[in-house]
């Protein structure tokens, strides 16, 4: 193996971590929020892969213009679930442990059969977007343009989701209120009000990453599992509700299943990843950046 | 001296309403298990025994899961990897060394049990969500080996070859009773099992650990203990029933023995009859089983995504609407009005 070769897998190792980290960013901003898992979050995703699909047929917008449309769009879904669904969740007194796990795993199961009745299980592809086909070549290193766009869009929209929760009276709402969500009330902040644009944002983030995915990876009912799986990991690996933790485990397993298909086969590129958050899981339960 | 005559007298009625409740339960098992014992001398229909076969199946599942999941709330999403290895392990020691799979069965319990506990070793410091979140993940990585594994046949799968009809093989190739009454069998000893469960000191242990684990803890239950229990007596049923499984349908591969649907079908009858019940996995089986097979005759294939509407759509109706499930509707566990169990400690200070 040469360092070309090394150079390359490392690259992009990178550039699929990023849109790793963004899925598992909007995931980590819910749970940190009200300790709530989506077991949906995957399926919101394949919800923005199939939007963007659709938006392209019909409009005939490069997916990169359809960007804002996604994410308001998977917006809505995530303010729409908290209200009806989430909250209903939280309200139930018996097997409330439970509940709350099978509300949004429901949601997910739901919307993949959606999917299936209206699109067939059949993959679909994205052809002839304004970027597909395409690559650039930094010192050697060649990057599929796709795949170098969708990362750069996630950059931006990390910051983005970074400086709304850090630097804004809207983050330090959240924050308040992932704190303590009773004493809130008490200064006149709608805590349910926060929760549902929390279920927004985090919706968003994951639209974001779909629409940008949706330009060169396939699209399927199911192609929502695996990612999500791997948020879950990510978000395990780098702390439930830490943003920063989000970014640096999303980057590490984004390498670490490219330095993988180098040693297996890639059929099992996931095993890697798998065994890594079992490992982390065994040594430090609550995550790299975690404090809980 | 007042006061502890009364309470004596509390715990006496108490104590009644248990030995009536525990008849009530004996009695409704008996009636139920002689149903299901002639049910099925009056029915041709190789369609129907199907479902009540698939039904029987989902019962004894789901009454599996529900012992770790129902009595000792600890939510598996990732039983499937038992059901598979269960029906991988009998169906290999029959292919590669001749072991009959009545034999291999009990193997076969045994090694998903082994397995459940080296996994629950470490899974089990995680609670609530990392939990289900870890046995997804654990699932998902032991299905995707076996998807690779060429030595118990890929992605390809193992035929099984068929010897004859005998129950020492478990093979039957007209007959389809053999299998309906292997499932009633195994259904109803797992009945038997959570009617001990719900009257013994580890069913005690159980539901006190998913209660308020802290508080089972400071009056000596060992948390630990209780939970691997727990998990090492689901797997070994959940095995068992996917060696069954395996010489039923007589071929098996990672996809249909293994895949994250079969974790959902495992647990979605105990969600959807009362987790925690008795009776809600066989209420369960009862109302999902043969409503998916009939969609699925009646709105094509299951590649139509009808099936997963109607599961995802009865998930968040129950979890949201009767999170007690459908026996808490009909009222038929046998159970005086529940007191309102404290679901959070933040309600309970309320309610006092």
């Amino acid at each position: 193996m040469t360092a070309e070769t090394l150079a390359q897998v490392v690259v992009s190792g990178l550039l699929t971590g990023m849109i790793y980290a963004l899925i598992a960013a909007g995931l980590s901003l819910i749970f940190g929020l009200m300790d709530v898992v989506n077991f949906a979050h995957g399926e919101f995703l394949m919800t923005a892969m199939y939007a963007t699909f659709v938006l392209y047929i019909t409009l005939s917008i490069d997916p990169l213009f359809l960007l804002p449309l996604v994410a308001l769009f998977l917006f809505t879904i995530g303010v729409v679930v908290y209200r009806v669904l989430i909250v209903r969740a939280l309200s139930v007194k018996v097997n409330s442990g439970m509940v709350q796990i099978f509300a949004t795993f429901g949601l997910g199961i739901f919307l993949r059969g959606v999917a299936q009745f209206v699109f067939s299980p059949d993959f679909k592809s994205l052809r002839g977007t304004m970027l597909s086909d395409k690559t650039v070549s930094v010192a050697g290193v060649f990057m599929p343009l796709p795949q170098l766009a969708a990362s750069l869009v996630c950059v931006v929209a990390f910051i983005g989701l970074w400086l709304l929760t850090t630097k804004t009276h809207f983050g330090r709402a959240l924050e308040a209120t992932r704190e303590d969500s009773e004493a809130v009330a008490l200064i006149g902040v709608d805590r349910h009000f926060i929760f549902a644009m929390g279920w927004g944002i985090g919706a968003a983030a994951v639209g974001v990453a779909g629409a940008m995915l949706a330009t060169f990876y396939y699209i399927s009912p199911g192609v929502g599992v695996t990612f999500a799986l791997i948020a879950y990991v990510v978000v395990a690996l780098g702390g439930f509700g830490s943003l920063p933790g989000a970014l640096v485990a999303g980057l590490s397993i984004g390498l670490v299943e490219a330095l993988t298909t180098l040693l297996i086969p890639p059929s099992l590129k996931q095993v890697g990843v798998f065994a890594l958050y079992l490992l982390v899981l065994f040594v430090r339960p609550r995550g790299l950046f975690g404090n809980l | 001296m007042a006061t502890s005559s009364v309470s004596a007298a509390g715990v006496s009625a108490q104590l009644d309403l248990g030995e009536r409740r525990r008849r009530r339960q004996a009695l409704s098992g008996i009636v139920v298990l002689a149903i299901l014992l002639l049910l099925p001398l009056g029915i041709s229909d190789v369609n129907v025994q199907n479902i009540l076969i698939l039904t029987l199946m989902y019962t004894a599942l789901s009454q599996s899961w529900n012992i770790l999941g129902g009595y000792c709330g600890q939510i598996s999403l990732g039983h499937a990897l038992y059901f598979g290895i269960g029906a991988y392990v009998s169906t290999l020691l029959f292919t590669k060394l001749g072991i009959p799979p009545m034999l291999g069965m009990i193997a076969a319990g045994l090694v998903a049990s082994a397995i459940a506990l080296v996994v629950s070793w470490p899974c089990f410091r995680l609670s609530g969500h990392y939990y289900a979140i870890a046995t997804i993940v654990i699932a998902e990585t032991v299905y995707l080996l076996f998807l690779n594994w060429d030595w118990v046949g890929s992605a390809l799968g193992i035929q099984i070859r068929f010897t004859g009809e005998s129950w020492m093989t478990f093979q039957f190739r007209t007959a389809k009773l053999p299998y309906y009454y292997a499932f009633l069998g195994l259904a109803a000893v797992l009945w038997l099992a959570s009617y001990w469960v719900e009257n013994s000191k580890w069913g005690f242990y159980w539901r006190a650990v998913k209660d308020n684990p802290i508080a089972a803890q400071s009056l000596g239950v060992r948390l630990f203990r209780s939970k691997m229990a727990a998990a090492g007596a689901s797997a070994f049923f959940t095995g068992v029933s996917g060696s069954f499984y395996a010489q039923y349908v007589g071929y098996i591969d990672p996809d249909s023995m293994m895949n994250a649907q079969l974790s959902i079908l495992i647990c979605l009858p105990a969600v959807l009859g009362g987790i925690g019940t008795l009776w809600g996995p066989a209420v369960g089986a009862a109302v999902l089983i043969p409503v998916t097979e009939l969609t699925r005759s009646y709105l094509g294939g299951s590649g139509s995504g009808t099936d997963l509407i109607l599961y995802g759509v009865l998930i968040m109706a129950v979890a949201t609407l009767k999170p007690e499930g459908l026996t808490g509707l009909l009222r038929i566990d046998g159970r005086i009005k529940p007191v309102a169990a404290p679901a959070d400690p933040a309600s309970s200070t309320h309610a006092a």
